[in-house]
């Protein structure tokens, strides 16, 4: 079951970025974004998983004793718990700065911001 | 089209090492070494049923005091970008009347979110959940009142006031740490209580709790500021 | 414990299927649907995985309040959306 989940995760990974390379609309990658980071979620809590254990949880069903045998990794999780709330906090500074882009030029084409070329 | 080659081979890259990743990897039968520590020790140690929530708060709680520091430093950024519109202007602009559905369900509604939410992350210790579970739940019921309210301003206030506080207290419960107890937000300033009872587990409710109402706040604010925003030409 | 795998499985393919939306479907509204289905899911999915507090996070942040402000902002852009 994590194999499957594992996998997916990887692959989640591999659109939101082929998302983020490949298209021209700002509001598009910043949608990639959002996939990437979600694959990176499901990767984590996937290699916390281990086979046959339950949530990091003690009560009735799961004794202080036996926690050592019974539960899945705690960190990775905890990690993913902040992270979500990092990654809507950069989503939202994203679409922050992409609708100041478009107040200034009245589109989204990336090709159409060229003021850092020459 | 030589752009999207570019980036497709750079994507085989990635793809060739997200793939031996995948290879190397062995399911585990034991949990790794800090893990282990946290299991065995921590609800003797912290007094809290949920490991989740001890790792969070306590164990890694300076990463979660910077984790708050970046959802403040965006919520500030974005204040800073967007101009809000005044209710005037909210006003002039015609938002079609919510209907008489809305206005009485969200009356209705509204409260039990919120203590729904509060519930959430006072339980935080016990059960599945917490601050940051607990602040978005608090931030939908905003959302809500945003929806049914759409040219109303009141709020504003009452965010800020709530952020600054709990912002303020979680750092000085932090501190506290440092006189009363083993360091930086450790949370054995209060005692920990029996093992399993709300009133357990020493700081952790009060931090979680603190927390809760920080994010829900930042949240609010951010959904605000984004709902609001004024074209400058 | 069948059971599992084949919801493992089902959602998996799913949300693979509606990031692939999310990313190529014409129109922005859809693809912001999309892209908060894969959140939902992967909520689901982290429930089996034995995660409750972070399927309880993912729904009510990346399904819900991440979802709503992509349209708070795609509302302000109107005309931009074909490109």
């Amino acid at each position: 079951m994590e194999y499957v989940a594992l996998a997916t995760g990887l692959l989640l990974v591999l659109t939101g970025l082929w998302g983020i390379a490949s298209q021209r609309n700002i509001f598009r990658i910043i949608i990639g974004f959002s996939v990437f980071d979600t694959g990176l979620h499901v990767v984590l809590v996937s290699i916390a998983y281990l086979r046959g254990r339950t949530a990091p949880i003690l009560d009735e069903a799961v004794s202080k004793g036996q926690a050592v045998n019974r539960i899945v990794d705690p960190v990775p999780q905890a990690l993913v718990l902040t992270a979500i709330v990092i990654g809507v906090a950069i989503t939202a500074l994203m679409l922050t700065f992409a609708l100041k882009l478009y107040e200034k030029r009245k589109t989204l084409e990336i090709e159409s911001f060229e003021d850092l070329k020459w | 089209m030589v752009k999207k080659i570019f980036a497709l081979i750079a994507l085989a890259g990635i793809a060739f090492m997200l793939w031996g990743l995948f290879k190397s990897y062995r399911h585990q039968e034991t949990l790794p070494r800090t893990s282990r520590y946290y299991a065995q020790k921590g609800p003797d140690e912290l007094g809290s049923a949920n490991l989740v929530t001890s790792v969070v708060v306590t164990y890694r709680g300076l990463d979660t005091l910077g984790e708050v520091t970046i959802l403040f430093s965006v919520a500030s950024i974005i204040g800073f970008f967007l101009k809000s519109r005044t209710q005037r202007e909210l006003k002039a602009e015609g938002f079609r009347e919510t209907s008489e559905l809305l206005h009485t369900s969200t009356a209705f509604l509204v409260p039990i979110i919120f203590l729904f939410g509060a519930y959430v992350f006072v339980g935080g210790h016990l059960s599945p959940g917490g601050g940051f579970q607990g602040g978005a739940i608090i931030a939908s019921g905003t959302l809500l009142l945003f929806l049914a309210t759409p040219t109303a301003s009141r709020g504003k206030t009452i965010i800020s006031l709530v952020e600054s506080v709990s912002g303020v207290a979680y750092v000085g419960i932090g501190i506290a740490g440092i006189f009363l107890a083993a360091g930086f937000l450790d949370n054995r300033i209060l005692p920990t209580g029996r093992f399993g009872t709300i009133f357990s587990a020493g700081a952790i409710p009060v931090i979680y709790s603190l927390i809760g109402l920080k994010v829900g706040a930042e949240l609010s604010a951010i959904l605000y500021k984004l709902k609001d925003a004024k074209e400058d030409e | 414990m069948i059971y599992f795998w084949v919801l493992t499985i089902v959602i998996c393919a799913v949300m693979l299927g509606s990031a692939i939306m999310a990313l190529y479907h014409k129109s922005l509204a859809v693809t912001v649907i999309a892209a908060g289905l894969v959140s939902l899911l992967a909520s689901i999915l982290y429930l089996i995985l034995a995660a409750p507090d972070v399927a309880m996070t993912e729904a009510a942040i990346g399904s819900g309040l991440s979802t709503v402000m992509f349209f708070y902002v795609l509302r302000r852009m109107r005309g931009g959306e074909n490109g």
